[in-house]
């Protein structure tokens, strides 16, 4: 599915913290979104996802969902957001309840915790699981509605970094032919799963630049590859870094885009 | 240079449960109590040596005098409970997810919950007769503020992205409500059962010993106008047991419904 995003802007408390913007996100691409801390990206991501009511603009969701799509965009959190009573399955089965019978409702939980390699901690309760396997529980309660449109808010970065670089390549395969707004602060992360990536300024975010990314996913894990990641790494990073190093120095607005 | 071992500095502070250490030092305590009375050393009227309350509660027992009083307490206990966890509980939930119930329910909580509910008692005798009704009253009164306050505060300790994430999915607010708060609360409600439960206790025995012909409560009162500080004490004994039986269910209830913690 398409998402248009027309002159978006949000306010919280009269204080603008993101926008105006405009950005199109086609079907099937994978768009990364950094900014320097505070810049208002999950505040997009709120937006986008319904969960904030934009203070001027809107966003349109254009095209069919996928057959059996049952949310047309589903999210991944950061926290992850799982509830510590329920076993995994039952966090993974909780979109589907009062949705589908109890037959198709079992078949899609396995199929998802197949997929993401959780069949055997189906009964295990969060608390049991590392952080890794705790967001594969995130993301395979986000598949099983067969979104058409994922939204990420920076699902990794409660991640260690090993665990980060294992689940990285699982959501992206896991994830194919799905509409992606990947946020994220992290640089590499974002030139290796993005199509574009697009980098806002300080609060109020606005789009500073719009960076694609020209080398074939697959191709992005190889040492040949890594210099051209590098490079873009790098641009990003200038143009990133007197924004980032303001807000780092500024007083800290408090205020949570989800709370 | 001149070298020394890195003394150890790390202990103390952590204090485990010695195990029978407990147990024996309570019988230590029955056993100096039973040498005191039997050495005369005090008057059957100030204080029965532990064998002579055991013996009346065993009495008591058989007479059925005991199950009498212990029939009457329990049912204005646990309809005067019930009544105000429910309420408690519901009224919670509303402070802790509406802001019309908060902004009304939460200055008029906060005001009501200090006030010990013994005082209203008078107020109720008068709006309700001495009979059962004013004292079932009392023990809901004060269950109900206690575990209002727990399930409000249960559910502001929600994250909230676990709210966001059920809207995420487009959850209808009754299911976000059943699924998501209500479970997520569930901490907050059993920290105030346990409160509410003591607190009830107490409300019973005072509410029993102001208007009442039976129950704990008025046992305890009338042996203390007899002198039978025998019959008295048993009277405590059941108490006792009976606080400790209610804390018992409910932390059985919190290993078996909190197992997720
Ligand atoms: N509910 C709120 N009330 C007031 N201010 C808020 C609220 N939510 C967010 N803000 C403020 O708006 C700005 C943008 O917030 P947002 O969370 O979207 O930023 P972000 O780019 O996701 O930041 P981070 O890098 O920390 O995740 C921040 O300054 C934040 O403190
Ligand atoms: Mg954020």
């Amino acid at each position: 599915m398409r998402l248009r995003i027309e002159a978006l802007a949000h306010a919280y408390d009269g204080l603008a913290a993101l926008g105006p913007l405009d950005l199109v996100v086609e079907p099937g691409e994978r768009l990364a979104v950094i900014g320097p801390s505070g810049c208002g990206k999950s505040t997009l991501l709120g937006l986008v996802g319904g969960l904030l009511r934009p203070s001027r603009g809107r966003v349109l969701l254009e095209g069919e969902p996928p057959p059996g799509s049952l949310v047309p965009v589903a999210y991944v959190f950061q926290d992850f957001a799982l509830l510590p009573w329920r076993t995994v399955e039952a966090n993974v089965a909780l979109p589907l309840e009062d949705r589908l019978g109890a037959a198709e409702r079992r078949e899609r939980v396995r199929a998802a915790l197949a997929r993401t390699r959780l069949s055997d901690f189906a009964r295990a309760h969060p608390r049991q699981l590392s952080g890794g396997m705790r967001q594969r529980v995130g993301i395979a309660r986000a598949l099983v509605v067969e979104p058409g449109v994922l939204l990420l808010d920076e699902p990794l970065s409660a991640l260690d970094a090993q665990t980060r670089e294992l689940l990285l390549d699982e959501v992206l395969t896991l994830t194919r032919g799905a509409t992606l707004v990947w946020v994220t602060h992290h640089l590499e992360e974002a030139v290796r799963v993005a199509d574009r990536v697009v980098l806002l300024s300080a609060r109020p975010g606005r789009i500073r630049t719009i960076l694609p990314v020209p080398i074939p996913e697959a191709e992005r894990g190889r040492p040949a590859a890594l210099a051209e990641l590098a490079r873009l790494r790098l641009e990003l990073w200038e143009l990133l870094r007197e924004d980032a190093q303001r807000a780092e120095t500024a007083l800290v607005v408090s205020g949570d885009a989800l709370a | 240079m001149r070298s020394r071992e890195i003394p150890f500095r790390g202990g103390g502070f952590a204090p485990e449960r010695i195990p029978r250490v407990g147990a024996l030092a309570f019988l230590l305590l029955l056993a100096a109590w039973e040498g005191v009375c039997r050495a005369g050393l005090v008057s059957l009227f100030t204080l029965p040596a532990p064998s002579r309350v055991l013996l009346t509660l065993l009495e008591m027992a058989t007479s059925g005098e005991l199950f009498f009083h212990l029939r009457a307490s329990l049912g204005r206990l646990v309809l005067g409970w019930s009544l105000g966890a429910l309420s408690g509980v519901a009224a919670g939930l509303a402070i802790g997810v509406s802001s019309l119930a908060r902004s009304i329910g939460l200055p008029l909580v906060s005001a009501l919950f200090p006030v010990p509910k013994i005082a209203l008692l008078p107020l109720l005798i008068l709006w309700l007769g001495i009979g059962e009704a004013s004292k079932v009253a009392t023990i809901a009164l004060g269950t109900f503020f206690p575990i209002a306050i727990a399930t409000a505060s249960g559910v502001d300790q929600i994250p909230k992205s676990l709210v966001r994430m059920a809207q995420s999915f487009d959850l209808a607010p009754r299911a976000i409500l059943a699924k998501v708060i209500l479970p997520g609360a569930l901490p907050g409600v059993l920290a105030g059962c346990r409160i509410s439960s003591s607190i009830a206790l107490v409300l019973l025995t005072a509410a029993e010993m102001i208007g009442a012909e039976h129950g704990i409560g008025a046992l305890v009162l009338q042996a203390g106008h007899l002198m039978r500080s025998d019959r008295l004490l048993a009277g405590v004994v059941l108490l006792s047991v009976l606080g400790l039986a209610i804390g018992a269910t409910i932390g059985a209830l919190e290993r078996r419904l909190l197992a997720w913690r």
